[in-house]
């Protein structure tokens, strides 16, 4: 999405009459684009740290740690993984013009990315081990919470838009806030994939 | 997000003759600009002031002025200061002053979100500031905050001196992030009719190069200051050795993005001197599209450099070869704005006003540095002089030589368009000459006394040391002393300065082609770009509507 913005941004030898006006829901979707890529930078220099400790570590594991279980978070993660599914259904039934479509299936992400969370915090509980028990503690719990700092951000962009679907008049000026908020969504997904890879796969 | 150019409330204060709109959320990216400017200079001369203070303790070789707690204190708010206070905040209020305007548009595409990444500076300078209430003071691990020296809190609080000086870098990333969005999107998104890529001036190409830095970069300093955070305040052990963790990750952490950052600072001077020195020498830039995209190839390389920063940490030796290789090849790019730079000169009408001085004292002074930062490259030099006055002093040469000139001759060069009045030239010359001695004095002695050996961040040292410490302490007070005339200029200019016209130096760019300084809006009609840029000795026009720009004064 982002390498066809940029290239029509490129190739167009910009009109007089296009120019004049400026095509706002663009710029601020390129915007937002460009920050995902950048915020994207951030987890990855957590995996390449999780990484670097995990395969020089001397002491990975704490004491009486035997690794994780991962029959629950993969549950978790076939629901929040479909979750993206739905939410592009939601946006093709606003696309399609049917809000109270959207407004289900909206609802439904959400409702999948509330129980990711709490999944998450079920699994939390259960552990052993906290944020100070070595590398392997201290990473966990860096990657799955700043990961789950973005799925609650999402569910709280959500929550925002589907207030904002009952004001009249709300997609005169395009749906920005919806195609950002799931883009934001599918980022938070391939994030999550490759932590659950990383972390609970590779152990 | 922000779509409004004209916000209702707030229209008053942007009444192009009040000034109080300066004091306020404006959302004009004319204003912000000179918010960013005049905030960033005070920072500057509160980081001068610590300078001052390193500089008079160094004075004698006993530690005698200062208790080495300030000491440690002031070379650490030194550098973060000068950093991300000084130079990152007056770069950004430069960009977002001229970028719109060079490239013929009406504002930035987030005006809201840029007034936002402007107010978060004075928020995050107050944080740093505050520190010096905390308990055991402001932080002392110098301003790269390597660990296991920046995870020592002696007063054991949890508000210390390293968690403000994390929090402040935390919000000037965010701030830099958001300035980033900002500038990227504009300048891809916004340009006026027919102001394709390479007819861009290169300024505009420099500060989108610059911000393409923050962007892959910035990210990464985050995500070690994060853990740097969770090691300080809530006890992991990403980066404590005596737990497990692993102190270099950090310095890659760090340096994946702050020698990047130098990139980001360096590149809009080379857009400035770019700017310049065809004005004030009445010649095309020479080798343009070149200079364009060298600035590209200095950010492709910029990602694969910062291990030479490591030379010294245990580094593996292929990874030594690998960098100083790379460290090596951006003096390429580099090495061809040089030579264009000087091409352009070559033979022209050269007018030395403060502006050309500046931009050509900045200019000599940056091949000096590039000269020792070739000598740095190379892994035995490196390995003997690393952590010595040697690094201190390149690093000076490209940081007030190059870049604090740069600012400075852009600062003149632009001040009849910013405000409407044309500066003192006697004082800017002075200021000028001023300058320069004071930094080769500064600055020049801190290679001889790294190779011979004298370490940085030092209170006290050898007495052999003295003679050259004694010509840095003078050139360094006479910098200080510098600011005056330039402030006294700045000031007096701006409140009685000679009316200016829309473009003193006959310069061709689309700036000088509105009035002076520009109405809120910019442009009238928006400029439909007919050619490239610079084309001075040409006859050609740059835009095919130049009449109808300028709004009608009533």
């Amino acid at each position: 999405m982002s390498s066809t913005e940029l290239d029509s941004a490129l190739e167009q030898p910009l009109s007089v009459e296009t120019a004049h006006e400026h095509d706002e829901a663009g710029n601020s979707m390129f915007g937002f684009i460009i920050f995902l890529l950048s915020e994207s930078v951030i987890f990855l220099s957590f995996f390449v740290g999780y990484i670097v400790y995990k395969t020089s570590a001397v002491d990975w594991l704490p004491l009486g740690v035997e690794g994780l279980d991962v029959r629950e978070p993969a549950i978790n993660t076939v629901v929040l993984v479909s979750s993206s599914f739905v939410i592009y259904a939601a946006e093709r039934c606003l696309h399609v013009k049917n809000l109270w479509g959207f407004r289900a299936f909206w609802l439904l992400t959400m409702a999948m990315g509330s129980y990711f969370l709490y999944g998450q915090a079920v699994e939390w509980s259960g552990l052993e081990f906290g944020i100070t028990d070595g590398l392997f503690g201290g990473t966990f719990y860096l990657l799955t919470g700043f990961h789950g700092l973005h799925v609650l951000t999402g569910v709280l962009l959500q929550l925002i838009m589907l207030g904002r679907s009952f004001l009249p008049g709300n997609y005169d000026g395009g749906e920005f806030g919806v195609a950002a908020t799931s883009l934001f969504w599918h980022f938070v997904d391939v994030i999550w994939i490759m932590l659950f890879l990383l972390i609970y796969i590779w152990q | 997000m922000a779509n409004v150019l004209v916000d209702e409330p707030i229209k008053n204060l942007d009444e192009p003759e009040s000034w109080r709109r300066f004091f306020g959320f404006s959302t004009d990216h004319k204003v912000i600009g000179i918010q960013y400017i005049v905030t960033a200079f005070f920072f500057f001369l509160v980081g001068g002031l610590f300078a001052m203070v390193i500089r008079g303790e160094l004075i004698t070789p006993e530690a005698d002025l200062v208790d080495r707690t300030v000491y440690n204190a002031m070379f650490t708010l030194h550098g973060t200061v000068m950093l991300f206070l000084w130079t990152f905040p007056v770069l950004a209020g430069l960009a977002n002053y001229l970028v719109p305007l060079m490239i013929g548009a009406r504002d930035m595409a987030f005006p809201r979100l840029n007034a936002v990444a402007f107010w978060m500076v004075p928020v995050f300078g107050v944080v740093l500031m505050g520190s010096f209430l905390a308990p055991g003071g402001p932080s002392q691990a110098g301003w790269w905050a390597y660990p296991p020296v920046s995870l020592q809190n002696p007063s054991g609080a949890l508000i210390n001196g390293q968690f403000l000086w994390l929090l402040a870098v935390a919000l000037s990333g965010v701030s830099s992030i958001m300035g980033a969005v900002n500038i990227v999107t504009t300048i891809v998104r916004m340009r006026a009719p027919g102001m394709t890529f390479f007819r861009m001036p290169i300024f505009v190409w420099a500060v989108m190069s610059a911000q393409i830095i923050q962007l892959f970069g910035l990210p990464a300093l985050t995500a070690g200051a994060v853990m740097l955070l969770f090691d300080l305040s809530l006890g992991t052990s990403f980066f404590d050795p005596i737990k497990g963790g692993d102190p270099i990750l950090f310095q890659h952490f760090f340096w994946f993005y702050s020698h990047p950052a130098v990139y980001v600072i360096i590149l809009p001077i080379f857009g400035i001197f770019s700017e310049l020195l065809p004005v004030y020498s009445r010649k095309p830039l020479f080798g343009y599209k070149v200079v364009a995209i060298s600035s590209l190839i200095i950010v492709a390389l910029s990602a694969v450099v910062w291990v030479h920063h490591m030379f010294a940490s245990g580094t593996p030796s292929w990874m030594r070869m690998l960098f100083m290789f790379s460290t090596m090849l951006i003096s390429v790019p580099t090495g061809i704005k040089v030579f264009a730079w000087v091409a352009t000169v070559w033979g022209g009408k050269i007018r030395l006003t403060s502006a050309m001085l500046f931009a050509l004292g900045g200019l000599v002074m940056f091949v000096f540095a590039g000269i020792t930062g070739i000598m740095l490259a190379a892994v035995p030099v490196d390995i003997h002089v690393n952590n010595t006055y040697f690094v201190v002093g390149h690093f000076h040469y490209v940081i007030y030589g190059a870049t604090v000139m740069g600012v400075y001759a852009a600062l003149y060069h632009w001040f009849p368009k910013m405000t409407g009045r044309m500066y003192n030239e006697g004082l800017g010359k002075l200021h000028f000459v001023l300058t320069f001695i004071g930094a080769n004095l500064n600055f020049f002695p801190m290679h001889p006394l790294g190779l011979e050996g004298m370490p940085r961040r030092v209170a006290s040292y050898d007495p052999e040391f003295a003679f050259w410490n004694v010509m840095a302490s003078l050139g360094a007070f006479l910098l200080g002393m510098s600011t005056l005339p330039f402030i006294l200029n700045m000031v007096g200019s701006w409140i009685q300065g000679e009316k200016a016209p829309d473009n003193p130096w006959r310069a061709i760019g689309i700036e000088w082609l509105v009035s002076s300084p520009p109405s809120h809006e910019n442009f009238e009609v928006l400029p439909i770009v007919v050619a490239a840029p610079y084309g001075y000795g040409k006859s050609d026009l740059l835009v095919s509507n130049a009449d109808a720009l300028e709004v009608a004064h009533e």
